[in-house]
């Protein structure tokens, strides 16, 4: 009842696609935006985006060996780069290094192997490093600067960069609120949200990304580009990113019609902070999303939701990655809520009701 | 004809690979120097012996005969002496032997004398189609090799409107029906039509993939002259050649799980089935060969062979210019679904649609990593199952759970493990569960009998007791309840009794 | 002060008296884990536990008296599944997992003593004095308490053979499972 003759069984032919193909793919897609905005950034970016990769390859190679696993062939599939990649992402551009590795511990050996590694972990770990560094340095994660083009005048030359990264020397005068941030201080003070939106960089530049925010928030146009490269290879369906997407315009634009002084409309919150980025890339993540495709546009459209809720109501003005983390939660519930019909069988599970005897 | 076609969900589309071999013509096997037949190549009771080691045969000649309500016999494919019956490798992948008819063959390829050929198959009684279909020992050359004549019988217990004949063939390599289609297409549909008058059937619906379009061509001039035979061409998408998905794909009708596609009024053969019949019935001739693909990246030669039952892989492997390297992989079958063979040694029965020998880079294997929970896994599932989440519940060894989700609902297709970026042998966990649960179900039985027959024992002996004790105090015993007894426990009456006189 | 003083302790009464009616009238009767216990044994009664039926075996494994290995016929499945339930840690590796097996008579052997007949407690045995005895292999559950009894030797207790019918795929192996740190071996051991 046990041993067979030979070895393995069928199927005896595979498809091309492997864990390493799927997350170079995305890596390609992620890599326009990314260069795009570390040449907006200057080189502080570029040392902080280096340094939180680096970080989190070596945090996955020591967890790795604590754990007892092979080492190459967990970190030859790109899963660590692409977490400290969405990290570094979601990163002020000129935070200190050690937001980076900070960050980097928070997500690896904390978010993805406390819990058994690769495709175990319930909470996407970019965003519980992010959140966790949110709320425990709020002044240092909240202190953006406008773009600083890497060969323009004014931007700080490599040995400048180092000394902001590694010598903690932020320049005066250089910080400035992200769009959501000014518009929530405003509303805060009283002053309704038509009053402050045209305070804020236009349409445009918010689509092109030439203005504050992290790395993550700006060039709208590069990140669609590179979430529809993937939804063309068939590595993400368009459920999660067209339910978020659409939730969030939905719940913006129907209250902005109610109430135009108190909430921003629906196209200012597609454009503003990360919510390109979350839907095409943060939330999409395979191992913290449902699995079937019914459950994955309930999960997108409650990242939505929530992220609207957040940004309008709650204490913090990003809201993506507390909606990303939230919904997380919700995933095995909505799994298995949202398990298909079986051939043959109803949705309760029994039998189709038979007929045709004679 | 333009028909209208349902969509069914699921499945994959691995690369054909069928150009290898479509594009010859089948070429016989010379006959070998001994063929092994098993008493067991169909769904059922193992067929009964008839011969003895020394007799010779004639070609055709029934050498082992239906045994219980699901069986098949089995014929002598040429003329020789019965040298042995004994247990031989089977090809399975245990490894394991069954019972083993051996031939030798004496090259003179006699004739037995054969059964009648029925004139006119639509004229005469039903009862003698089945009772002709039984005795020619044809069972579903497809794979499932159920007994045809047994299937043939389901006319009488359903109300059946429409045959499908199964010309899909969606595995990659295998191109047996597909010759079988384009060389033979007359007989084909004339096994069709002989199945579906016994049935009852008035629709007769011919399902071919897209990729086989030579196949559809030929098979719809045969059928220009019969208005009731409709030839469709059907999407090249694995597993389009599941009985259940096919009927689906044609007429809109979906099984209930767990019972027979009758129940909707449908019933399918495979085409190379279909031409069995019309063999049977028309020349009287039974099941004594087939056409077997022999391809693979390892195979110098890849043709289609007719094949006598019996023949070894190994004779199927000569005959087609033997390896090119060491395979890594021996398979019976598809690589989608087929069994690992133990070795060359084993013999080509009548289920064996291809024989392939792959290698390694043909295989496209890598190390198993672990699971991303991409769900790609359940785009892919044509029956609706959620591997991803089967296969857990079975590494945990919850098998009630995964059970309960419908892991017994797996048709082995394959199309979860191909699609797996991880490589996670998921079609193996499932066939490991089902085994189990099988196995508890069977453990599980025989522990209430074991149960039943314990208490049976206690109230034996406890009896047993009182009377011994109303004996001793003078007083005859009281009459015994009329229960049922087992056999043994009379035995142990006898055995108490004894030890009573004994002691 | 003396509000919130006053509503905290309130609903520390209500509470309380709450769980207190709740121990009383939403009792489980019994120990459930007793029967719990019994439904993981293969339930055959066969008594080479030493104890008198399964019952009791389970009554003694919920107290903690018994060793979870106590059970032949279940092999290491039932020992693991109750070393599971009951927490208890035991290296199962060296334990000899004989699988299902039945009896055999050896016919040359026999001499119709009836010895074994009286023994076995399915009455699986079919025979009489000095006539062949045989084992009912259907009825047979290997509790072996036939086989030391025959003054010849002539009762075997052979492994149930595997058919094709029978046969399934192993459960695949996952390629080196990490061990808990304490047992670990230095990187680049065999797993």
């Amino acid at each position: 009842m046990t041993m067979g003759a030979v070895g393995s069984s069928a199927p005896f032919t595979h498809s091309p696609i492997s864990v390493q193909a799927t997350m170079r793919t995305v890596l390609a897609a992620l890599a326009p935006a990314t260069l795009f905005n570390l040449y907006l950034f200057g080189w502080p970016a570029i040392l902080l985006f280096t340094v939180t990769i680096a970080s989190c390859v070596t945090a996955e190679a020591i967890s790795l060996g604590l754990a007892d696993r092979p080492v190459w062939p967990r970190l030859s599939d790109g899963s660590a780069v692409l977490t400290g990649w969405l990290l570094a992402m979601s990163l002020p551009p000129w935070a200190p290094w050690w937001t980076g590795a900070l960050g980097a511990v928070f997500a690896i050996p904390l978010a993805k192997h406390a819990f058994g590694g690769l495709g175990q972990n319930l909470f996407n770990p970019a965003m519980v490093a992010r959140v966790a560094l949110l709320v425990s340095f709020p002044v240092v994660m909240t202190a953006w600067v406008v773009p600083h083009p890497l060969f323009a005048a004014g931007s700080p030359g490599l040995a400048e960069g180092w000394a902001i990264t590694f010598g903690g020397q932020m320049p005066d005068a250089v910080t400035a609120a992200s769009a959501l941030g000014f518009v929530k201080t405003e509303l805060s003070r009283g002053i309704p949200v038509a009053q402050s939106l045209p305070q804020v960089p236009d349409l445009m530049d918010m689509t092109l990304g030439l203005r504050a925010g992290s790395l993550g928030e700006t060039s709208l146009v590069l990140i669609l580009a590179g979430g529809l490269f993937l939804m063309a290879r068939r590595i993400i369906s368009w459920h999660i990113p067209a339910g978020m997407l659409g939730a969030l315009c939905a719940m913006a634009t129907l209250f902005h019609a109610m109430d135009p002084d108190r909430y921003a409309s629906g196209v200012f919150h597609l454009t503003s902070g990360a919510a390109f980025l979350g839907a095409f890339f943060i939330a999409t993540d395979y191992v913290t999303s449902p699995v079937s495709k019914s459950g994955q546009l309930a999960f997108g459209i409650g990242v939505g939701i929530l992220t609207w809720v957040i940004r309008t109501f709650a204490g913090y003005p990003e809201g993506v990655a507390f909606a990303v983390l939230l919904m997380n939660s919700l995933t095995p519930i909505i799994d298995q809520y949202s398990r298909p019909r079986r051939f043959g069988r109803n949705r309760q599970g029994e039998p189709l009701p038979q007929k045709g005897a004679r | 004809m333009i028909r209208h076609l349902f969509p069914v969900r699921g499945g994959v589309h691995p690369a054909y690979r069928k150009d290898q071999t479509s594009e010859r013509a089948v070429l016989p096997l010379p006959m070998p120097a001994m063929l092994y037949i098993p008493l067991q190549q169909h769904v059922g009771q193992a067929a009964e012996v008839l011969v003895s080691i020394g007799e010779r045969v004639r070609k055709g000649q029934m050498i082992a005969r239906c045994s219980g309500s699901v069986s098949a016999p089995q014929h002598a494919p040429t003329s020789g002496h019965i040298r042995d019956i004994a247990e031989v490798t089977a090809p399975h992948a245990s490894g394991l032997a069954q019972t083993t008819i051996v031939l030798e063959p004496d090259g003179a390829d006699e004739w037995a004398v054969l059964p009648e050929p029925i004139a006119d198959p639509f004229a005469v009684d039903p009862q003698l189609i089945r009772e002709r279909v039984a005795k020619a020992g044809v069972v579903g050359m497809g794979g499932a090799v159920f007994p045809a004549a047994v299937k043939l019988d389901l006319g009488t217990r359903y109300k059946i409107d429409t045959l499908v004949i199964n010309g899909a063939e969606c595995e990659p390599y295998v191109t047996c029906d597909d010759r079988t289609m384009r060389e033979h297409p007359q007989e084909v549909i004339d096994g069709a039509r002989i199945i579906a008058r016994v049935l009852g059937a008035t629709r007769i619906v011919v399902g071919v993939e897209r990729n086989k379009p030579q196949a559809i061509e030929a098979l719809t001039r045969a059928a220009a002259a019969y208005p009731g035979v409709e030839v469709v061409g059907v999407p090249a998408q694995y597993p389009m050649g599941y009985a259940h998905e096919l009927i689906l794909a044609t007429t809109g009708r979906e099984t209930p799980a767990g019972k027979r596609t009758a129940e909707v009024g449908v019933v399918a053969y495979n085409c190379s089935t279909a031409r069995a019949v019309d063999q049977a019935v028309r020349l009287g001739r039974p099941l004594i060969t087939r056409v077997v693909t022999v391809s693979g990246g390892a195979i110098r030669e890849p043709k289609n062979v007719e094949c006598p039952i019996g023949a070894r892989v190994g004779d199927l492997v000569a005959f087609c210019g033997g390896f090119t390297s060491p395979p890594a992989h021996l398979v019976n079958g598809g690589p989608m679904m087929g069994q690992p063979l133990p070795n060359l040694e084993v013999p080509v029965v009548k289920g064996t649609a291809g024989i392939l020998a792959l290698t390694r880079s043909e295989t496209n294997a890598r190390p198993e990593e672990p699971c991303i929970r991409c769900g790609t896994c359940v785009s892919a599932c044509p029956v609706g199952l959620v591997p991803v989440e089967l296969a857990a519940l079975i590494r945990r060894d919850d098998l009630k759970t995964a059970a309960r989700l419908g892991v017994g609902d797996c048709i082995g297709c394959g199309s979860c493990a191909w699609v797996c970026p991880s490589q996670i042998p998921l079609v193996q966990y499932f066939n490991y569960a089902n085994g189990m649960l099988w196995n508890q179900e069977q453990q599980e039985r025989k522990n209430a009998r074991v149960k039943a027959l314990a208490e049976a024992h206690a109230r034996r002996v406890e009896k047993a007791a009182a009377a011994k004790r109303a004996a001793q105090s003078g007083r005859k015993p009281a009459a015994s309840p009329a229960a049922p007894r087992a056999a043994s426990e009379e035995t142990g009456r006898k055995a108490a009794a004894t030890e009573e006189a004994g002691s | 002060m003396l509000i919130a003083i006053g509503s905290l302790t309130l609903i520390g009464l209500v509470l309380g008296s709450g769980l207190g009616a709740a121990a009383r009238f939403l009792r489980v009767e019994g120990n459930p884990l007793e029967a719990e216990i019994q439904s993981m044994l293969p339930g055959s009664q066969c008594g080479q536990c030493g104890y008198v039926g399964c019952g009791q075996a389970a009554a003694a494994l919920a107290r903690g008296e018994a060793p979870v290995t106590l059970c032949p016929p279940g092999g290491r499945a039932v020992a693991q599944a109750l070393a599971k339930r009951l927490g208890v840690q035991i290296d199962l590796s060296k334990h000899e997992d004989k699988g299902p097996q039945y009896a055999l008579i050896v016919e040359d052997l026999c001499t119709g003593c009836t010895r074994c007949i009286r023994e076995c407690s399915v009455d699986a045995i079919f025979g009489a004095t000095k006539q062949m005895h045989t084992i009912l292999t259907d009825a047979c559950h290997t509790c072996g308490k036939c086989a030391p009894v025959c003054p010849t030797g002539a009762i075997v207790m052979n492994p149930v053979p595997v058919t094709i019918r029978t046969w399934h795929w192993p459960k695949p192996q996952v390629s080196p499972r990490p061990k808990p740190l304490s047992q670990s071996e230095p990187l680049g051991a065999a797993a």
